[in-house]
């Protein structure tokens, strides 16, 4: 046999023990619990009119619509989702007591950080859309949640259309 | 508090001491990993002898080296001697003629509470000694010393670092697709070892290692706030948010150095690169079209920065100089290019690259030539390299009802395994070599 057996001191690895532990309290998210999936399965303003108290979070998301929905990888405004901001501008200019948030949401057809900021330019386009139709910049919040959010889960156009959307969801602080 | 400090605890690095066992003369056994005649080495790997753990030990060892891609190790039945004295070397006549090239022998013994973990590398063909080293380490490490032994013999036959001895931070999904928890969690590069790092009460996403220490940079949500970029520190748990923005921070990268964080900020809706010190806290601008620019990687010496940028249609994959300065597109093939990844080695970048309704993982270098897919499907998102260069991590999600997983190839195409995870993941990120870290 032709080896040697020495033992000579070479290398030593580093020890990361440290036990130092300084994490805040866990705060509750309540975007995280109930992030806008209130109106789930409502497809902007194709429900007709319920019995909802005019007013009501209920009147503007069953007689107004709560969303708009996109094409794919776009942010541009369709006819029909024109119309249901036209709609959401006229209710929330009649409702001046809602502050409210504009929820960005995209397909899960793209990569996980583009889909964060294509959500972003989503409610940012509706939340324009509304302030040039009168509604005060001071009531609306927008937020993405990219494709992590999905209303509608299957492997096709008919879920991830309903995916690429934006919602308002009523009562958020406005800032 | 008390769960999530223990498991803290627990993602720290053990203490492990290393010595060489010198050999006389340096047989050549070695393999080249690129080129067409490659062939992958026929290992025998003989349980380690001494303390029961010595054949937990060598069926670590023999998972990694299969794994790899590099190593062909034989099967149990067709050894010609199930135990090697540790002093004494194997039969190599009899190894040879049951076809393995090269040897592994060990012994696991006690001194006082330090396990003792041996090996010696032996090349059947010269009947000589490659390597030998032996370790001290806590008895709870003995995975990590089956790892770091794992990098020895691949470091020795291959010329490459060593990835064995590593971790992944990832983002651990359970839950109905529509409402599903994300948080971060953190496994060995063989996905054992599983521990959850955030509590999954708000979502987190795209976690990326430090190039040079255990900070994890990664994107929360948080209650009533906008959604920002925080750095987790793995070993000792203190978190801290990176900046106070007026918008979304997202999408952060370290600087090779670990002394930098660049990522996006959503500005209206536009989302540009800014770099920040960790430091210094203080903040430059390096992009500023009316595009979405994300998705940022540093080249390993820090010079240049690769990213995408819808800037002129679809998703693209860009380089520009630290500063910001010269930036220009390198990808022109069909179809949209994301997610762009510099190589630890500097000679690719990996990305996600969709078309047709599918996404792939791909690599080219980084002048944009050369691509080649290494994965391709319904879904495959997120590259992340290994500290050695040679093999990206990402996920893959098939479709239909099931989520997705972790998987690895390497860049040669000769390897795709699933790394096992309790339950759905994405965004992995490889950490540097545990033994790299000072």
């Amino acid at each position: 046999m032709s080896a040697i057996f020495i033992s000579s001191k070479v290398t030593k690895l580093a020890a990361v023990m440290l036990i130092t532990f300084s994490l805040g309290a866990c705060s509750k998210n309540a975007a995280d619990e109930n992030g806008g999936l209130g109106g789930a399965g409502l497809n902007g303003g194709v429900n007709g009119a319920g019995s909802q108290s005019p007013g009501s979070i209920g009147d503007f998301t069953v007689n107004v619509g709560d969303r708009v929905l996109f094409e794919t990888d776009s942010s541009e405004l369709t006819t029909v989702g024109q119309s249901t901001l036209d709609k959401q501008a006229q209710w929330l200019n009649r409702y001046p007591k809602y502050n409210f948030t504009v929820e960005g949401n995209a397909d899960e057809r793209g990569t996980r950080e583009y889909n964060f900021a294509l959500g972003a330019r989503r409610s940012e386009t509706a939340k324009n859309y509304l302030i040039a139709r009168g509604v005060s910049a001071s009531r609306i919040r927008t937020i993405s949640y990219g494709k992590e959010r999905p209303v509608a889960v299957c492997d096709n156009i008919s879920c991830w259309s309903q995916n690429r959307r934006a919602v308002t969801v009523l009562g958020g602080a406005g800032s | 508090m008390t769960l999530i400090r223990q498991l803290f605890l627990q993602a720290a690095i053990a203490f492990i001491s290393i010595f060489f066992l010198v050999s006389v003369s340096h047989a050549d056994l070695n393999i080249t990993l690129s080129g067409s005649n490659f062939q992958a080495m026929p290992i025998a790997v003989v349980d380690f002898g001494g303390d029961p753990q010595g054949v937990q030990v060598a069926n670590v060892i023999t998972a990694n080296l299969k794994r790899s891609g590099v190593f062909m190790p034989l099967e149990k039945a067709r050894f010609p001697e199930s135990t090697v004295e540790f002093d004494s070397s194997p039969n190599f006549t009899a190894w040879k003629n049951a076809g393995a090239q090269a040897v592994l022998t060990g012994r696991v013994s006690r001194e006082g509470a330090k396990l003792k973990a041996e090996f010696r590398l032996w090349d059947v063909t010269s009947g000589e000694q490659v390597i030998g080293q032996q370790y001290f380490t806590d008895p709870v490490s003995w995975r990590r010393v089956s790892h770091i032994i794992s990098d020895a013999v691949y470091n020795k036959i291959t010329g490459e670092k060593g990835f064995f001895d590593t971790r992944i931070v990832f983002v651990d999904e359970s839950g109905p697709k529509e409402k599903r928890r994300k948080r971060l969690a953190i496994i060995d590069s063989d996905g054992a070892g599983f521990k959850a790092l955030t509590s999954g009460e708000n979502l987190v996403v795209t976690p990326r290692f430090s190039p040079s220490s255990q900070d994890v940079a990664y994107m929360s949500f948080a209650d009533g706030a906008e959604p920002r970029v925080y750095v987790l520190d793995v070993a000792t748990g203190k978190r801290d948010v990176v900046g106070s923005f007026n918008g979304m921070s997202f999408s952060p990268r370290f600087s090779p150095d670990g002394e930098k964080v660049i990522m996006s900020l959503q500005q209206g809706g536009n989302s540009n690169i800014y770099v920040m010190g960790m430091g210094s806290k203080s903040t430059t601008r390096l992009t500023s079209t009316a595009a979405i620019d994300t998705s940022p990687s540093y080249a390993p010496d820090g010079r240049q920065i690769v990213f995408e940028s819808d800037r002129g249609g679809g998703q693209q994959i860009y380089i520009m100089g630290a500063d910001g300065s010269g930036q220009k597109r390198v990808s022109f093939g069909s179809g949209s290019y994301s997610t762009p990844v510099w190589s630890p080695k500097g000679d690719y970048i990996a990305f996600t690259k969709q078309g047709g309704g599918r996404f792939a993982i791909g690599i080219m270098k980084p002048d944009g030539s050369g691509e080649k897919i290494l994965s391709e499907g319904f879904h495959n998102e997120g590259p992340s390299w290994a500290p050695n260069g040679r093999y990206i991590m990402f996920f893959r999600d098939s479709g239909g009802a099931g989520g997705p997983k972790l998987h690895m190839v390497d860049i040669n195409g000769r390897v795709d395994v699933t790394i096992p995870t309790p339950a759905y993941a994405s965004d992995p990120a490889w950490s540097p070599l545990l033994t790299d870290l000072r």
